[in-house]
């Protein structure tokens, strides 16, 4: 049964058979990771690699991954692609809208650090980590779809070891930078970074 | 007339193909006023290109339309040629068509598989973006990259042809015409999407025009245009093609005539490929770092969105003093409240998705 074989020392048999103990932590981490629907946050040119990842040649679907268009059905918020100042908003708030428990991968440079928009711009927000708690980060400009199916097996590990107990919920890392505050990488005083 | 209704799309919506918002008012169902509000990826490309050197350029380029990068590094490196007064070696010129008309492939079949999914033929899309994958694939195995290229390079491009590309680039345009035909049949023949794509959004010529509508959207509505045979540039002369031309300008014409685009596309990277003579690929004794002569110079390609163009002014040191791209994809969702008048909300998305809007190349 492969329940039972996911399970593994977490799933208890007593002796007879019969009846399978468990802890309802271990149950709900099972079918949470085999159901990982993804927020498919796709701004830019990773979105191209989500979309591909999610039809016939990379087939998420078998993960159990499906991109859902709606937060309120989705468990891990996908980044893909660099998010401008303008858009950090409505990433926040589509984040918000997600049900806990819920995750988030950072997709590609631009979402990890800003990536090759790092320096000499002034509207993009250097990683989405400084307003979203970011589990998993997967490198690339754009990455691979195995890079992403990396991510997802990687957040399922993760999520096994999650606990359902209440209270155990994340807070937000930071709030959004104000428009006009020194950003990630920058002194405060004006002046300093010749660029 | 009852009250109207204000309905906000996006920025984050999957009908909008990218990070558009739409701010839609509504008599009842049916649109009044819609109003795309854009930059929500706004980069800043033009003022970055500012502070890098023209070599450095390039992989910014790509990110501008991602869906067809090889376009705008072409664009782009055709205006630094231009201003550098760089002439690139033939093979090179071919190689460049080649690539570009395969890039064209895969950006209409992203453009016509996302209309498939906005008129509820999403199995359409997923036969659109196998051939995509085709188109890839063989991008990969030419620079390593499947999305972002870097590949066009100031002075021709940066490797040569891999060993047993050519034969995969025949084996990928030998089946491709028929899949075309097969997308023809499941996609344009299907009742549901007829119903939903045929008389919905009709663009008039002179509208085409006077919008400075470019590319598929103008030709849908039967402007006679395209700078490959009208302004020819590279060695497209040689080459022997036809440009599809719809006729009531409506989403199903813009739509449908990527199709057969593709067709063609395939006709000109095989006779390319006929043509295609050993040589150089990059012009030989350029300069490491690129310095032109103060000056400007603006040139233009055909991307698989219209009329792609790149200005830049030199003033003599080795980067850009101003990098400006005449965008396509900008232009043609300027259309878009001119078209979506007088439709319900759900033709508005097919509308959108037949303009084939790509935002990074809208808002730079």
């Amino acid at each position: 049964m492969a329940f039972v074989d996911d399970l593994g020392a977490a799933l208890d048999k007593t002796p007879g058979g019969g009846i399978i103990l468990t802890s309802l932590d271990a149950v709900m981490d099972w079918s949470r990771g085999k159901s990982l629907w993804m927020m498919p946050m796709g701004t830019a040119c990773c979105a191209m690699e989500l979309i591909a990842a999610s039809f016939s040649r990379f087939d998420f679907d078998r993960h159990g991954s499906i991109p859902r268009p709606d937060p309120r059905h989705c468990d891990v918020m996908v980044v893909a692609g660099t998010i401008t100042r303008k858009m950090a908003p409505a990433v926040q708030r589509l984040y918000d809208q997600m049900p806990d428990p819920k995750w988030v991968i950072a997709m590609g440079n631009c979402a990890v650090s800003g990536g090759i928009f790092y320096y000499d711009t002034y509207s993009v927000v250097r990683g989405v980590d400084e307003f979203l708690p970011v589990d998993v980060y997967i490198a690339g400009c754009p990455p691979r779809p195995e890079s992403l199916q990396d991510a997802i097996l990687r957040l399922r590990e993760q999520v096994s070891t999650d606990s359902i107990a209440p209270g155990k919920s994340r807070a937000l890392k930071s709030d959004l930078p104000a428009p006009g505050s020194p950003r990630k990488g920058e002194p405060s005083t004006p002046g300093g970074d010749a660029g | 007339m009852t009250e109207q209704t204000i309905v906000n799309i996006g920025p984050s919506h999957p009908s909008t193909h990218g990070v558009c918002r739409v701010v839609v008012t509504l008599d009842g169902e049916i649109v009044t006023h819609a109003e795309p509000i854009i930059g929500h990826l706004h980069r800043g490309i033009e003022k970055m290109a500012e502070n890098r050197t023209y070599l450095q350029v390039v992989p910014l380029t790509d990110r501008l339309d991602y869906v067809g990068s090889m376009y705008a590094n072409w664009a782009y490196c055709r205006a630094v040629e231009r201003l550098a007064g760089i002439r690139v070696p033939e093979r090179a010129e071919y190689i460049r068509v080649i690539v570009c008309e395969l890039q064209r492939i895969a950006s209409h079949m992203m453009g016509i598989g996302s209309t498939g999914a906005d008129t509820g033929a999403f199995t359409a899309f997923m036969y659109a973006f196998a051939q995509r994958d085709h188109v890839v694939e063989l991008f990969e195995a030419l620079c390593g990259a499947r999305l972002t290229y870097n590949y066009v390079r100031p002075g021709g491009v940066s490797m040569d042809l891999p060993e047993g590309w050519v034969e995969k680039c025949r084996a990928f345009t030998a089946q491709h015409p028929s899949a075309m035909l097969e997308l023809d049949r499941l996609l344009f023949g299907n009742v549901i999407a007829r119903a939903r794509l045929k008389g919905v959004g009709v663009l008039s010529a002179e509208d085409a025009v006077a919008w400075g509508a470019s590319g598929p959207t103008a030709r849908g509505s039967g402007v006679d245009w395209d700078l490959r045979r009208d302004d020819p540039y590279s060695v497209y002369p040689r080459f022997d093609f036809q440009v599809p031309l719809g006729e009531n300008g409506d989403s199903y014409d813009r739509a449908r005539i990527r199709l057969w685009e593709c067709v063609e596309s395939c006709k000109i990277i095989d006779q390319a490929l006929d043509q295609l003579e050993p040589g150089l690929v990059k012009a030989e004794g350029l300069p490491r770092l690129l310095a032109p002569r103060p000056g400007d110079a603006y040139d233009h390609i055909e991307s698989a969105r219209g009329s792609l163009g790149v200005y830049l002014v030199s003033d003599g040191t080795p980067r850009p003093y101003r990098m400006k791209v005449r965008s396509p994809a900008f232009c043609n969702l300027a259309l878009l409240p001119l078209l979506a008048e007088g439709h319900t909300l759900s033709d508005l998305v097919v509308i959108l998705g037949s303009l084939d809007p790509v935002f990074g190349e809208v808002d730079r």
